[in-house]
């Protein structure tokens, strides 16, 4: 079963966007960070103005719960729980105190609670997010909390990843080169720096779940793999001819093509990696090779 | 019943890199793991990775600067392993591709960290820990190694001899969290545990949520000694609302600490003269807490970290990720602001007792990684020391699990060669509550089952910890009333940061021992709520608090009996190093559900020399 498909509302972009250099790039990541956290400082005070004033001080949840063996809950319903806040509470807070003090069967994949594990991708009001990364106060009340989209439910919050990992591990996701020194490999910083975002990927699925492509096309690799991809293919360390090799993989049916540049994927990647931006850069490498596509 | 060669156990670095050994040895090896391989705490580690592999800096130099960190608590055949083995495996991960932060000329970057006397620490921005997990996790799918992931080992089965360094281990018994079976997996060579960190002893860890020690408490339950537990080692910089940890690189390219009054308070209260903001982690983790403690902290609680005058090139280049997790997870701007810092759980220095084949006294069973204790930091751990160990010994334990020759190892393991009783005085009887030989399968510490002495098969013996296995999980599902895991969870992690924090004394330590004895007799009643056997993590968390009672009395019970100050455990009664009396680990055996403790002297001598214990002047 799959929860309902999010509205796409997010701009198409035209195909033909020139990528920014690294370093704009950085800039303006770094830029829209300070944004945001310049706005949340403002909505925090605001918020806590208001809540100085509110009777209870509690944030309501609104949680799917689903379990497919026990009565009341094999039929898919929402749970309500209202949680008191403290500054800073996060989504995945706010869930452990709800299963700790209301309901210890409410379930969710959870670990290192730094956004590094890539654990606890979910869908919060209406938008992937990792939980241990968003905070209560930039979000509408009530917040409901729906396991990702796309994807069959476990139970409650817990999605089967296994079509995310099969993904991934389709684009041949490991080093690989024909040319390797005694010592270490020399790589510049450029070179680093031009793969360095792309490591960053968590695999917590956000993006595979966004993309109406995906959705649609089972066999689509997706921004994550594609990702992966992108990372080895750029890596100069791996040499001309596994660039190749790399560039067929990507340009197959269900490949780099595919991609309609919608940029949910990039506007839902919890590590701001310009996913959309490397399936394009990987697009105008199979047209400078004169690779076929279909 | 699954059968491999080797089983490993946690898909963490340790245990990522013991499987690939293991296969290129030439074994059918599986991973166990409570969590995918992608998901391991590994990924959380920042900052770097130390080996000797640069033009005037050496093995001896970096064996040097370990065992004095260690505060001559670490044993030198290990630490020398350590520092030998370290450069070739930075060249290894390198050649699988991780994109490890470059010089001009194209090479590995390599900075300083405290305690080191050569910038040795190779990084890959602030964010090693994730680069290397999941380059080590590239290599397992390249080799099709195969993965269980999201089945949470319960329990080792491991002969029944009535000496423990008779015994055998022949497998284990995990729980398959999607569906709610449980397994046997049987091990024809060998068990390597890589179950990672204690950090949920404590409530402010940088641990993550599933680092309960499972590992330890399998082990120690099984047999195995459980080695200088009470060293637990504060990181000085986490963030004070949730523990995540700020890389002691920001220290390593200038951060500067300020208190309250906008003082540098590492020099100008005379903490460290000479290393500032880069003394050894314990000193200032100390002297953070006495600034608050005598008033000069902010809020009464923290402290600042200020590292705006690097510039925002530097700090986007150098710890970029840094600035991620100062702005979510505290709100804070570190291009713009100094970022509030104190100091949490970060590391255990002990563990299960190994050699530097990274074997345990049970033949058959390995240990690797921070679960394990061979050991290389002694009292305290150097910044950049976690990741090399993860893969010298990790790759150590899978070659000699898998039957590869590594020689005969020089630590001594079990009650065996040198070794001495000890006695220490606790204010309840620790260990398990009901008396020895009862019914306690509830709690996972034993079984119904008599002793054969050793006389049944391998398949019998893992038969049998199976059986032991459902007759507990039926057991905890079957009670429709009690106490829930998370209460008696949380007591035990509130006592154990009020009590067995960085400063300690008696009656603190003695009174935690009260708070794990309550804890465990409210354990006798706990029973799980959620009866579903699909993803039941209210099961898995009962399960683990366990582990996490077991291990909180161990690491208590070290700190008691150790009335000396030596690396990370202060003790007010005695604030000074006691090698006449203290050069020697801390040794805890479970013996009939109750701790036995006893000691082992420290092996100073190494390949070359003796190290001779200086006085501590950092």
């Amino acid at each position: 079963m799959s929860t309902q498909v999010p509205e796409q509302t997010e701009e198409e972009s035209s195909a033909d966007t020139e990528s920014q250099s690294q370093s704009a790039a950085q800039q303006a990541r770094m830029e829209k960070k300070r944004d945001r956290a310049a706005q949340r400082d403002q909505q925090r005070e605001a918020e806590e103005a208001e809540r100085e004033f509110s009777e209870d001080g509690t944030y309501l949840l609104k949680v799917f719960r689903y379990d497919p063996e026990i009565a009341g809950k094999q039929e898919p319903r929402f749970d309500e729980f209202h949680v008191p806040y403290h500054t800073g509470m996060t989504v995945l807070d706010a869930l452990m105190y709800a299963r700790d003090e209301y309901d210890s069967s409410l379930t969710f994949r959870h670990s290192c609670r730094q956004a590094v594990c890539g654990s606890d991708a979910l869908f919060v009001n209406g938008r992937q997010r990792l939980g241990c990364k968003t905070q209560l106060s930039d979000l509408e009340e009530p917040v409901r909390i729906e396991p990702l989209p796309h994807q069959e439910v476990v139970k409650d919050l817990v999605v089967d990843m296994e079509h995310f990992y099969d993904q991934m591990h389709a684009v041949e996701p490991y080093f690989q080169t024909n040319d390797l020194p005694e010592g270490e490999q020399l790589q510049s910083r450029e070179n680093r720096e031009k793969i360095k975002m792309s490591t960053r990927c968590i695999w917590c699925g956000a993006c595979m779940s966004s993309c109406n492509i995906a959705a649609g096309d089972n066999k689509y690799l997706g921004p994550a793999a594609i990702n992966k991809a992108y990372r080895f293919t750029m890596d100069e360390r791996e040499g001309e001819d596994m660039k190749e090799h790399r560039m067929k993989i990507m340009e197959q049916e269900h490949g780099v093509w595919r991609c309609q540049t919608q940029f949910s994927c990039t506007e839902v990647c919890p590590k701001d990696i310009p996913l959309t931006e490397h399936i394009q850069e990987l697009k105008r490498e199979a047209v400078k090779n004169n690779l076929k596509f279909w | 019943m699954h059968e491999h060669d080797v089983i490993v156990v946690g898909a963490g670095g340790a245990g990522l890199r013991a499987a690939i050994a293991a296969q290129e040895e030439g074994a059918d090896v599986a991973i166990v793991s409570k969590l995918h391989p992608v998901r391991s705490h590994t990924g959380a580690a920042e900052g770097g990775i130390n080996a000797a592999l640069r033009e005037g800096d050496s093995w001896e130099k970096h064996a040097y600067d370990t065992m004095k960190g260690s505060d001559y608590l670490g044993d030198a055949p290990a630490i020398e392993t350590l520092c030998k083995d370290s450069p070739e495996e930075v060249i290894q991960l390198e050649h699988w591709g991780l994109a490890f932060s470059r010089d001009e000329d194209g090479r590995m970057s390599q900075r300083p960290f405290g305690g080191m006397s050569f910038p040795r620490t190779t990084y890959a921005g602030a964010e090693t820990g994730h680069q290397l997990l999941h380059t080590m996790y590239e290599q397992l799918v390249k080799r099709g190694i195969q993965v269980y992931d999201e089945w949470y080992v319960t329990r080792l089965a491991v002969s029944d001899e009535e000496d423990p360094t008779d015994r055998e281990c022949h497998g284990v018994v995990a729980y398959d969290i999607k569906s709610g079976g449980l397994d046997a997996f049987r091990a024809r060579d060998g068990v390597i545990l890589a179950t990672g960190g204690p950090g949920q002893v404590f409530d402010h860890t940088t641990n993550a949520v599933a680092n309960t020690g499972d590992g330890p408490a399998m082990a120690y339950r099984a047999g195995v000694p459980l080695e200088d537990m009470e060293f637990i080692q504060f990181h000085p910089t986490t963030l004070p609302s949730t523990g995540v940890l700020i890389t002691e690189g920001v220290r390593g390219e200038g951060g500067i600490l300020y208190n309250e009054n906008g003082e540098r308070f590492m020099f100008e209260y005379g903490y460290a003269n000479n290393d500032g903001e880069l003394a050894s982690r314990d000193v200032v983790s100390r002297a953070e807490l006495t600034e608050v403690n005598a008033g000069r902290g902010i809020e009464d609680e923290y402290v600042h970290l200020d590292m705006r005058h690097l510039g925002e090139e530097r700090i986007i280049d150098r710890l970029e990720n840094i600035v991620h997790l100062a702005e979510d997870f505290e709100g804070v701007d570190p291009l713009e602001q100094p970022m509030p810092v104190k100091p949490g759980q970060h590391y255990a220095m002990g563990g299960i007792e190994t050699d530097e084949n990274g074997e345990t006294c049970i033949s058959g069973l390995y240990a690797a990684g921070e679960c394990a204790c061979a050991s290389v930091h002694g009292s305290n751990r150097l910044g950049g020391n976690a990741l090399p160990e993860l893969t010298v010994f990790g790759k150590r334990a899978g070659q000699h699990a898998a039957g590869g020759d590594l020689g005969t190892a020089k630590i001594e393991t079990g009650k065996r060669g040198d070794w001495e009783t000890g006695e220490v005085d606790t204010p309840v009887e620790p260990g398990d509550v009901s008396a020895p030989g009862e019914d306690v399968v509830a709690d996972g510490s034993g079984g119904t089952t008599t002793s054969s002495g050793g006389s049944l098969s391998p398949e019998k013996y893992v038969q049998r910890a199976l059986d032991t296995e459902r007759e507990r999980v039926e057991s905890l599902l079957e009670k429709d009333e009690g106490r829930q895991h998370a209460e008696i969870r949380a007591d035990v992690q509130k006592s154990m940061t009020r009590n067995v924090n960085v400063f300690r004394e008696e009656a603190g330590l003695k009174q935690a021992l009260r708070d794990i004895r309550d804890a465990r007799e409210k354990y006798q009643d706990v029973y799980v709520a959620d009866k579903s056997s699909t993803f039941n993590t209210d099961l898995i968390q009962t399960i683990e608090t366990r582990n996490v009672l077991d291990l909180a009395e161990a690491i208590t019970l070290g700190a008691l009996a150790r009335d000396e100050f030596r690396g990370a455990h202060w003790r007010k009664e005695n604030q000074e190093r006691r090698d006449e009396v203290w050069l020697k680990h801390t040794m805890l055996s479970w013996e009939d559900g109750r701790p036995d403790l006893w000691y082992r002297p420290v092996v100073l001598e190494g390949e070359n020399k003796t190290y001779e214990p200086k006085v501590r002047s950092y």
